[in-house]
C-alpha cells in the first residue's frame, strides 16, 4: 500500500518535472548563480546548435534536496563542490562516462584527473576550485588578519561588524581548524568545544549569509566577513578596501565539478558540453567571470592580467588548505544540532 | 462552504440535484489537489524516519516529534528534557508576528478611515497609491529596505546631514529592522479590508451619536468599532498569519543570526540537516496553531450572528 503510495507520488513528481527539456538539440543546466558568464552558454548554443536552458541554486545542499524532490531527470549537467560529488555518487544521482567520450580530458591538470571525491574521474571534470576563508576591510583594522581569530575571538575594532557564510560545513570546519581539531571529529570533548565556541563568539557576529557576503564588504555593512576568495577578489575590484586572508590555522579549499547527472534527458548534449568546457578557452572564459581558478592545463595565455596578479588566486604554497569533508550520519547529528544551538 | 452551495441549489427541484453536485466537482478538486494533498503528504512524512541527508524512509516514527518536545543534549544520549529550543523559536516568530500586526492596526485603521472618507475620485486615487508599490516582487522591496536603512545608506545620510544624529543609526541587522520589514510587506493586507468596513459605514450613526451628546470616543468605542471590527479581524488574521512564517524580512533584514519558523523549516530541507520529517512536523505544529486561532474567530463570528 505504502509502495503503491510512494510509487505514485514519484510518478506524479516525474511527469511535473520532465516537461523542462526532452527534445533534441536541448542542454538543461543546474549551476550556482553568479557564476557562469552567458556569453560562454551563447558561445556553446551557437557551435553546437543547441539550445540551453539554465537553472540555479545557492549552496550544494539546496541543489541536493531540489534534484531529491524530483527534479532528477530534468537536468543534465549540475556543478557540485568536492564533498558533494561524493554524497551524489553514494546516493546514486551520477552517470558515469568513458574518458575516451570527452575528446579534451587529457586536458586536465595532473593534480585533478584523479581525485578522492570520485576515484578516477567517472562522473565528473574538474570546473574551478578555489579557497573560502575571509576578508578584512583595512580601513577598519590594520592588525596582522591570516589568523582564523579575526572570525572566532575578533579585535574589538571588529566586533559586531562580521558577516559569517550561512553554511554549515564551511563555518564548522573553519571553526575545526581554529581550534585544532580534526573536521567530523568523534571525540565529544573536541565537539563540546566547537559548541562552545560558537555559542561564546555569536554575539561578536552582525549577520550570516552567503549570497550577500560581497555585497555586506562592499557596502560597508561588515567590515570583516567569511567569503569565497573569487567573490573577494570581485568585492575588491568593485571598489572595497579588503584584502583576502589565508590563515595560518588553514582555510578551506574547495573544487566546483561539472557532473553527468542520473536520467539526463540530453545526455550526448552534456558529454559536448562538458568536452567544450575542457577547452583552455572556454574554462578561462569562466575563470576571468568568476575569478577562481581552472583545473585545465594551458588556461594562461587567455586569462586576464587582473586574474593572473590577484592575491586572493594565489596562496603562500606553505599555507595549509582542507577540504571540507563528509561527515558520516552520527557526527553529522552532533553538527546539526551545534548548528542550531548557533541560531537557535 | 461549499456545502451551503449545495444545499441552496438543490432547494428548487429534482432535477437540479445532480447537476448541483457535478457543478461542485471542480472546487472539490482543487481544494483536494492544493490543499487536502499537499497537507495529507505533510502531515505522512512528519511521522516517517529520516533519510540521512534528505529524504525519507518508509517506516513510522515519532522521531520528529519527539525532537520537537524533548531535549536529549548535544549527543542524544542523555535523559529527556524539555526542549525550549523550538519553543523559544516559535515564541520569537509569535510575538514578532503580534507586534507587527499591533503596529499594522495602528498605522493601517487611520489610513483606512481616511481613503474611505475623501470622496468618490480621490478614494480611487489613494487606493491606487496603496497598492502601487505591492506590484514589485517582495524580495525586490525587502533589498531596497535593506539599502535605505543600512549604516550608510540614505536615512542615515539623511539624518547625518540635518544634524540630528552624529554617529549613524545601527538600524540593520536588529529586530526593529524586521519589524520594519514585516509591517512594510502587509500594511496593505491591514489597511484593504478595513476600508471595505469602514466605506460601509453609516455616518448618520456618527450624527445620530452626536446629537445625543456622546463624545467622539465615546462613538469611536461604541458605535464604530462593532461596525467595522469584522474588517479589522480580517486584517489582523491576513497580516498576523504571514508574517509567522516570514523568512525573508528576518533573513535580508535581520541577519539570519536566529531562526525563525520560516527559516527553522527551510533549514530541514534546504539546509545541511536534510530532515525531512522533522520539517514536515514543525510544519504540521505550525499549520495546526493557525488553525487553531482561525477557528477561534470563526466561532466568535458564529457567535456574535447567533446574537444579534
Amino acid at each position: 500500500m505504502k509502495n503503491a503510495f510512494k510509487l505514485g507520488v514519484s510518478a506524479l513528481a516525474l511527469t511535473l518535472a520532465s516537461g523542462a527539456a526532452q527534445a533534441e538539440g536541448k542542454l538543461s543546466v543546474y549551476h550556482w548563480f553568479e557564476y557562469i558568464p552567458q556569453e560562454v552558454l551563447d558561445k556553446f548554443a551557437a557551435e553546437h546548435g543547441v539550445e540551453v536552458t539554465m537553472d540555479t541554486y545557492d549552496s550544494n545542499e539546496a541543489m541536493l534536496a531540489s534534484l531529491k524532490a524530483g527534479k532528477l531527470g530534468s537536468y543534465d549537467v549540475a556543478v557540485p563542490g568536492d564533498y558533494m560529488v561524493e554524497i551524489m555518487a553514494g546516493e546514486g544521482m551520477l552517470d558515469t562516462f568513458e574518458h575516451t567520450e570527452l575528446s579534451n580530458f587529457g586536458n586536465i591538470q595532473p593534480q585533478w584527473a584523479d581525485v578522492s571525491f570520485d576515484p578516477g574521474r567517472k562522473s565528473s571534470i574538474p570546473y574551478q576550485w578555489g579557497s573560502t576563508g575571509f576578508s578584512v576591510n583595512r580601513d577598519a583594522y590594520s592588525g596582522d588578519i591570516n589568523t582564523t581569530s579575526i572570525i572566532f575571538d575578533p579585535p574589538a575594532e571588529l566586533k559586531g561588524k562580521i558577516n559569517v557564510l550561512d553554511s554549515q560545513g564551511e563555518v564548522l570546519a573553519l571553526a575545526s581548524m581554529h581550534l585544532g581539531i580534526p573536521q567530523c571529529t568523534t571525540d565529544r570533548e573536541q565537539l563540546k568545544a566547537l559548541n562552545a565556541l560558537l555559542q561564546g563568539v555569536k554575539g561578536d557576529w552582525a549577520s550570516f549569509g552567503s549570497d550577500i557576503a560581497k555585497d555586506v564588504l562592499v557596502s560597508g555593512d561588515a567590515s570583516a566577513g567569511m567569503i569565497y576568495n573569487g567573490f573577494s577578489a570581485k568585492a575588491r575590484s568593485e571598489g572595497a578596501n579588503i584584502e583576502y586572508a589565508f590563515p595560518k590555522e588553514g582555510f578551506v579549499v574547495w573544487m566546483d565539478n561539472v557532473v553527468l547527472l542520473k536520467d539526463a534527458p540530453n545526455r550526448d548534449n552534456a558529454i559536448k558540453f562538458m568536452n567544450f568546457l575542457l577547452e583552455p578557452e572556454n574554462i578561462a572564459a569562466i575563470t576571468n567571470y568568476a575569478q577562481y581558478t581552472a583545473g585545465i592545463e594551458g588556461v594562461d595565455q587567455f586569462l586576464t592580467d587582473e586574474v593572473k596578479t590577484a592575491p586572493e588566486l594565489n596562496p603562500p604554497s606553505d599555507q595549509p588548505g582542507q577540504f571540507v569533508m563528509a561527515c558520516d550520519q552520527a557526527v553529522q547529528e552532533v553538527y546539526d544540532t551545534i548548528w542550531t544551538n548557533l541560531k537557535k | 462552504m461549499a456545502g451551503g452551495g449545495i444545499s441552496s441549489g438543490g432547494q428548487g427541484s429534482d432535477m437540479y440535484e445532480g447537476l448541483g453536485a457535478r457543478l461542485i466537482l471542480p472546487a472539490w478538486a482543487i481544494i483536494g489537489f492544493f490543499l487536502v494533498l499537499p497537507v495529507g503528504l505533510m502531515l505522512i512524512y512528519s511521522f516517517l524516519t529520516k533519510e540521512f541527508r534528505g529524504g525519507v524512509i518508509w517506516e513510522f516514527s515519532l522521531a520528529a516529534y519527539d525532537q520537537f518536545f524533548f531535549d536529549r543534549g548535544l549527543f542524544g544520549d542523555e535523559p529527556p528534557k524539555i526542549e525550549w529550543t523550538y519553543i523559544n523559536i516559535f515564541w520569537r516568530s509569535i510575538w514578532q508576528a503580534a507586534l507587527a500586526t499591533v503596529f499594522c492596526l495602528f498605522i493601517g485603521f487611520p489610513t483606512a478611515w481616511f481613503i474611505a472618507t475623501r470622496s468618490g475620485s480621490n478614494r480611487q486615487i489613494w487606493l491606487f497609491l496603496i497598492t502601487i508599490p505591492y506590484w514589485v516582487n517582495l524580495l525586490i522591496r525587502t533589498i531596497s529596505m535593506k539599502f535605505l536603512i543600512r549604516d550608510n545608506g540614505p536615512l542615515n545620510e539623511f539624518l547625518l546631514w540635518t544634524g540630528l544624529v552624529d554617529s549613524p543609526l545601527h538600524i540593520i541587522n536588529t529586530n526593529f529592522a524586521v519589524q520594519l520589514g514585516l509591517f512594510y510587506s502587509y500594511l496593505p493586507f491591514m489597511v484593504l479590508p478595513i476600508y471595505a468596513s469602514v466605506e460601509r459605514y453609516n455616518f448618520a450613526f456618527s450624527e445620530a451619536a452626536a446629537d445625543l451628546y456622546a463624545s467622539k470616543w465615546v462613538t469611536l468605542r461604541l458605535i464604530i468599532l462593532p461596525i467595522v471590527k469584522p474588517g479589522i479581524i480580517a486584517g489582523c488574521i491576513l497580516v498576523f498569519v504571514p508574517s509567522l512564517g516570514a523568512f525573508l524580512a528576518p533573513d535580508l533584514l535581520g541577519g539570519a543570526k536566529n531562526f525563525m519558523i520560516g527559516s527553522l523549516i527551510e533549514e530541514q530541507f534546504k539546509g545541511n540537516a536534510g530532515n525531512w520529517p522533522f520539517g514536515a512536523a514543525i510544519s504540521m505544529i505550525l499549520l495546526s496553531m493557525v488553525m487553531v486561532v482561525l477557528t477561534l474567530y470563526a466561532r466568535a463570528q458564529s457567535k456574535e450572528e447567533a446574537s444579534r
